[in-house]
C-alpha cells in the first residue's frame, strides 16, 4: 500500500483499485477544533482538484478536493457522530471516504511522505 | 517611489507581539496588525474563559482621551447617549451615528475626569479636574471615528489618540479573584460598567469593569512599555491563560454581543440592530444628535427587520452571508454564526423581517444548498454573569 500527498494537505492511500482519502494532521493542526465534516455520498463522481468534502471547525468552513479523479465508494460513517476524529486521529480513523481510482497515472504527480514532510516544514 | 507602495498597508506589530509568539500563539493578520488567533486551541480557551481566567490582548482597539470645556455637550451632538450625566468612574455602551442613522461604530465610553486631591497645608480642598472622557473603539474603524470626531467636534476640543497605550482583557469567573492576589483591594467596590485609575507601582493603569465575553472582567489600560510584564504577573496566577481572537469572537457571539463590521454596519440603524438601550430615554425626545430624525422615526414607526438570535439543530455551523427563508421566501441574512462549545449546537446572528422575529419562529438557513432547521432565539444564547452589585 502506498500513501501519496497534496499540496492541498489531503492524503491517499492506494489498495489495489480503490484508495482512501483524509486530511493530513498538518490540515488538522491549522484548521483546529473540527465540530463538522460534510462527506461526499457513494456514488459521486470527483474530478481531480474539484471539491470533495468541507470541514468545518469552530473557526471557519474549508474545502477538500479530491486528490485524483474517480467515483466515491464510500463516506466515513464514523465521522458523523464524531467529527472531533479528525483532530485526534486524521490519518487513521478519520479518514473521509473511499473512491475508486480513475486514471493510477495522476498518483504520479503527487508527494510521498518524506516530500510533503520537507513541504510542511517549508510553510 | 511609485504611487503603489504608499497604499499598501503594512500589518504593523503590536507592543505584545513577542510575548504572543513566545506563549505559542497562532498569528493572523487582523485589523492592520498581528495578532494571536489562538494559542492551544479555540474550544480549550474558550471553555478556560467560561470556567477560570481568559487574558486577551486587545491593543489593536483604538483608546481615545477627549478634552475641554462643554466636552459632554459636544460629544452628546455625536452619540445617542446621555453623556452630560453620566458620573466620573462610570462606564456606558454607545454608538456613533451618521446622519442617517447608520452605525459608524460601537464603543465604550467612560467618565475619566480626575478627582484632585485637597492639600490640607495649601489650604485646598479636593475637587474634579477638568473634564475628560474616554473612549474605545473598533480597531478596524478606528482611524475613520478618528477622522470623524475630529472633523464634528470643535477645535476647542482635545482629542488624543493613546496609541502609546496597550488594552488587555482579564475576563472570566475567576478575573477578580486573580486580579485581586495581583492588585489587592483595587476591585473591591467596583461593578460592571464602572472604571478606575490605579498605580500599580509607578504604572499608571486604568481599570475598567467591562468586557465582550459575557462573563464578569476588566479591561485594563496601561503605557505599552508595561504590557508585557503586567501579562505575564497576570499569567503567573493559576487561573489566568492567554486566549486569542478565535476565542474571543465564539464567546461575544455566545453572548449575544454584535461585531462590527458584521452584524453592524453604516446601513444599519440602533433599532434595527436591537441596541435601544444605547439610546438613553431622555435623549429619543430631546434629541440633537446625528441620526436623531431617523432613529426617532425608526422607533415610531418600526423598521423592517431587526437582528436576532438563531439557534441551529445538528452540528453544521452557518456563517455570514448564509439566507435565513421563512418557508419559500428569503427573510433574511446570517451576519455572523459559529458552533458554540458551550452549548454544543450552531449559533448564529443575522437580521430578519420583523414578521419572522419573535422568539421561537422556526425557520430555515441555507448553507451550500442545503436548508437547516433554525429557531429564532432570545440573546444572549448563554447567560451573563456579570458583576453587578448588591
Amino acid at each position: 500500500m502506498a500513501r501519496y500527498f497534496t499540496d492541498e494537505h489531503e492524503w491517499i492511500e492506494l489498495d489495489g483499485d480503490t484508495a482512501t482519502v483524509g486530511i493530513t494532521d498538518y490540515a488538522q493542526g491549522q484548521l483546529g477544533d473540527i465540530v463538522f465534516v460534510e462527506l461526499p455520498d457513494a456514488g459521486k463522481a470527483l474530478e481531480k482538484g474539484g471539491d470533495a468534502a468541507v470541514v468545518e471547525s469552530v473557526k471557519a468552513a474549508s474545502d477538500v478536493y479530491a486528490p485524483i479523479s474517480g467515483e466515491v465508494t464510500e463516506a466515513n460513517p464514523a465521522l458523523e457522530d464524531d467529527p472531533s476524529l479528525v483532530n485526534s486521529d486524521p490519518e487513521g480513523e478519520g479518514w473521509f471516504f473511499r473512491m475508486t481510482v480513475a486514471d493510477k497515472g495522476q498518483l504520479d504527480g503527487l508527494m510521498d511522505e518524506a516530500k510533503y514532510k520537507s513541504f510542511c516544514d517549508g510553510l | 517611489m511609485s504611487d503603489d507602495t504608499d497604499t499598501i498597508q503594512e500589518t504593523e506589530a503590536l507592543p505584545l507581539d513577542a510575548w504572543h509568539r513566545r506563549k505559542g500563539a497562532r498569528m493572523v493578520p487582523f485589523a492592520g496588525y498581528h495578532m494571536p488567533i489562538q494559542y492551544e486551541g479555540i474550544v480549550i480557551e474558550h471553555d478556560w474563559t467560561r470556567e477560570q481566567a481568559g487574558l486577551f490582548d486587545v491593543s489593536h482597539m483604538g483608546q481615545l482621551m477627549v478634552t475641554g470645556e462643554n466636552v459632554a455637550a459636544e460629544l452628546e451632538k455625536l452619540l445617542p447617549g446621555a453623556i452630560a450625566t453620566l458620573k466620573p468612574g462610570k462606564v456606558r455602551y454607545s454608538l456613533l451615528l451618521n446622519d442617517e442613522g447608520g452605525i459608524l461604530d460601537d464603543l465604550m465610553v467612560t467618565n475619566a475626569t480626575p478627582w484632585i486631591a485637597g492639600d490640607e497645608e495649601a489650604g485646598t480642598e479636593g475637587h474634579w479636574g477638568d473634564p475628560a472622557y474616554y473612549i474605545v473603539v473598533n480597531g478596524a474603524t478606528k482611524w475613520d471615528d478618528i477622522a470623524w470626531l475630529r472633523e464634528h467636534l470643535p477645535d476647542e476640543i482635545t482629542l488624543t489618540h493613546m496609541d502609546d497605550h496597550a488594552l488587555i482583557a482579564l475576563q472570566g469567573p475567576n478575573a477578580a479573584t486573580a486580579l485581586n492576589r495581583v492588585m489587592r483591594n483595587v476591585i473591591d467596590d467596583m461593578v460592571f460598567m464602572e472604571s478606575v485609575c490605579h498605580d500599580f507601582g509607578e504604572w499608571p493603569l486604568r481599570i475598567t469593569r467591562a468586557g465582550y465575553t459575557g462573563e464578569d472582567g476588566f479591561e485594563i489600560s496601561l503605557p505599552n512599555e508595561h504590557v508585557e510584564t503586567l501579562c505575564n504577573r497576570l499569567c503567573a496566577e493559576i487561573e489566568v491563560r492567554p486566549v486569542g481572537l478565535g476565542a474571543r469572537d465564539s464567546l461575544r457571539l455566545e453572548a449575544g454581543l454584535p461585531l462590527y463590521g458584521h452584524d453592524l454596519t453604516a446601513e444599519i440603524d440602533p433599532v434595527s440592530a436591537d441596541l435601544t438601550f444605547a439610546l438613553t430615554k431622555t435623549r429619543r425626545e430631546t434629541g440633537g444628535y446625528k441620526g436623531h430624525d431617523y432613529v426617532s422615526a425608526a422607533l415610531r414607526d418600526g423598521t423592517k427587520n431587526r437582528r436576532v438570535g438563531l439557534v441551529l439543530d445538528g452540528r453544521l455551523p452557518a456563517r455570514e452571508g448564509a439566507k435565513v427563508f421563512a418557508g419559500d421566501e428569503e427573510v433574511g441574512r446570517v451576519t455572523s454564526g459559529g458552533f458554540s462549545p458551550t452549548l454544543g449546537h450552531p449559533i448564529a446572528m443575522g437580521y430578519v423581517a420583523m414578521a419572522q422575529a419573535e422568539p421561537g419562529t422556526a425557520l430555515e438557513v441555507e448553507v451550500r444548498n442545503k436548508r437547516l432547521p433554525a429557531k429564532v432565539a432570545t440573546l444572549p444564547f448563554v447567560p451573563h454573569r456579570y458583576h453587578r452589585g448588591k
